[in-house]
């Protein structure tokens, strides 16, 4: 994968998938810090500690369809290579946030992507989660630039309208800016 | 067509579709589901998503329900596509790409014309 918006994309499709009710997905572009950190939250089933130090490794994987599971580790391998790093904290019934920093302008660091892209995808597959986007900008200058979705306002007003409804498309494309 | 600026309009919105949900009754319903695995995502399936969605909303195709599965252990023919119209059986096609993707709505989803030189056996 080679947008980190790709990576956050797989990372929350593991919270849908541990069960979450809320996800929260926010990335902070800080450049007086020089630091691109994302951010992926949920309240799913979350893992023991056993689970948690097994995650990390390539050859390790949940799913029983196949043997291997490379999402997180290759997403860590990146941060590194790009002057940061991966955590993850988790706790069993109660949730997991996976955090990754990248120094921003680390030549090896992949590029941010489409993260609107990866948003409204979110949103249209898993239209049972409570969504919150976020994307904040800090210049160098102190000016700040940001982005905040919180799908509730929009899914009560539809009611049982799919998000897939033709004028939403076009209403939530534009919110997302692609 | 305007795009809608604020939830004032969405309110409109929700009723013309209500409105067209009414006419249509829909009694064969199409679903469309994308494999959303990490062997999916690194294959394209975020693309293919997107041109699903600018598809419906162009061509202004009203109910069509879009949902993801995760990986379903055919990752050598991610990205994958599986059409459901109505009563009849899940169709699934692999290697997808974003102009298949559109191909296929118009010619299975739209037409029912099942795109078999593109369908894979689950």
């Amino acid at each position: 994968m080679r947008e980190i918006s790709l990576h956050l994309l797989d990372i929350a499709e593991n919270s849908a998938a541990a069960g979450a009710h809320n996800v929260r997905v926010a990335v902070t572009e800080d450049l007086r810090a020089d630091q691109l950190t994302a951010c992926v939250q949920d309240d799913g089933c979350g893992m023991n500690a056993e689970t948690l130090k097994q995650v990390l490794d390539p050859f390790y994987t949940s799913r029983s369809s196949r043997k291997v599971g490379l999402g997180l580790p290759l997403l860590k391998a990146a941060a590194e290579m790009a002057g940061g790093g991966l955590t993850i904290e988790s706790t069993p019934g109660a949730g997991t946030r996976v955090e990754v920093i990248f120094q921003h302008s680390h030549l090896d660091r992949m590029p941010l992507g489409d993260l609107g892209c990866s948003f409204l995808t979110l949103l249209v597959a898993h239209p049972e989660i409570h969504w919150h986007f976020s994307h904040q900008m800090l210049q160098t200058d102190g000016k700040s630039h940001d982005f905040n979705f919180d799908d509730h306002a929009l899914k009560n007003e539809l009611g049982d309208i799919p998000l897939t409804e033709p004028e939403v498309l076009a209403y939530l494309r534009g919110l997302f800016q692609f | 067509m305007p795009a809608i600026k604020s939830l004032e309009e969405l309110k409109r919105v929700r009723e013309e579709a209500l409105q067209k949900r009414l006419l249509k009754n829909a009694p064969g319903e199409a679903q469309v589901i994308i494999a959303m695995g990490t062997c999916g995502i690194a294959a394209g399936a975020r693309d293919v998503m997107k041109s699903v969605l600018s598809y419906l909303e162009t061509n202004q195709v009203s109910g069509v329900t879009v949902s993801q599965t995760g990986c379903i252990g055919l990752c050598d023919h991610e990205p994958i596509l599986q059409v459901a119209l109505g009563g009849q059986p899940k169709v699934t096609y692999g290697d997808v790409t974003p102009s298949l993707a559109e191909h296929i709505l118009r010619e299975h989803v739209q037409n029912g014309h099942i795109l078999s030189e593109h369908t894979l056996t689950v």
